[in-house]
């Protein structure tokens, strides 16, 4: 199967990146355990915050804010269910 | 200045520090071994990447020279891991000839586990978050690859006279 430019996926992308996280349901890549990401552990700390699964503590996300700048880290779910 | 998780509970009893080679050669050290291998008195200023400085802190620790002085390896590359699962990456010429040491104490105190203790990697020539907290132990690696908040923002190599902050 041949692949197309990674801009054909910019609008859907745009679209779901309004997503409201609070809500959005997520599953663990480690324990497979789906949780709203509210419901995930939170670590606030100098380099950034770090949020754990509930059930079995691995990473599931990371926020880095610096320089103007910032970057998401979803590697620890498999998938996020968006209210669509 | 890294906490990433809750704070892991380590005493000195049952901490172990390891180094394992590209070969799966691991060398491990009880905390009484790592004593024995000398303790140097250690004044050094730390940069923090959220823009603050520590000058003159007085910590105690031991030199990687003599850790690395008992392992062999051809790997140019280390990761260090703590307990906790936390990992930062660092060339292994950076960690050697007085740079870095296995830190237990700072400003005369044991290092509290808020701080990084019972041990804590102390590499003051690069920003802070590479003196990884709870320390357990090196992992040679052949190539570069990225720790923990290296993989989610951070410079690969962190040098705070070259503001080395971010991607
Ligand atoms: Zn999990």
């Amino acid at each position: 199967m041949t692949h197309i430019d990674g801009n054909a996926m910019s609008g859907v992308l745009s679209e779901l990146l309004t997503v409201e996280p609070t809500t959005a349901r997520s599953r663990c890549a480690n324990c497979g355990d789906v949780a709203a990401l509210a419901m995930a552990l939170v670590y606030p700390d100098a380099a950034g915050w770090v949020a754990r699964c509930r059930a079995c503590h691995e990473v599931l996300a990371t926020v880095v804010r610096g320089d103007g700048r910032t970057w998401l880290s979803l590697r620890g779910m498999t998938a996020i269910e968006l209210e669509r | 200045m890294l906490t990433a998780g809750p704070t892991p509970p380590v005493q000195p009893d049952e901490w172990e520090f390891s180094v394992e080679t590209e070969k799966g050669q691991t060398s491990r050290w009880s905390w009484d071994e790592m004593h024995a291998l000398g303790v140097d008195d250690i004044e050094i200023d730390i940069h923090c990447v959220t823009h603050w400085s520590r000058l003159g802190m007085n910590w105690r620790g031991v030199s990687l020279d003599k850790i690395f002085a008992q392992v062999t390896t051809s790997s140019d590359y280390v990761m260090a891991h703590s307990y906790g699962g936390y990992t930062t990456n660092i060339p292994l010429d950076e960690l050697l000839d007085g740079r870095a040491w296995i830190a237990f104490e700072a400003d005369g105190r044991p290092l509290t586990a808020e701080h990084g203790g019972p041990a804590r990697l102390l590499v003051p020539h690069l920003y802070f978050w590479k003196s990884a907290k709870w320390v357990r132990g090196l992992r040679m690696m052949e190539r570069e690859q990225p720790g923990f908040w290296e993989s989610n923002g951070y410079s690969i190599h962190g040098d705070p006279w070259k503001e080395e902050r971010y991607w």
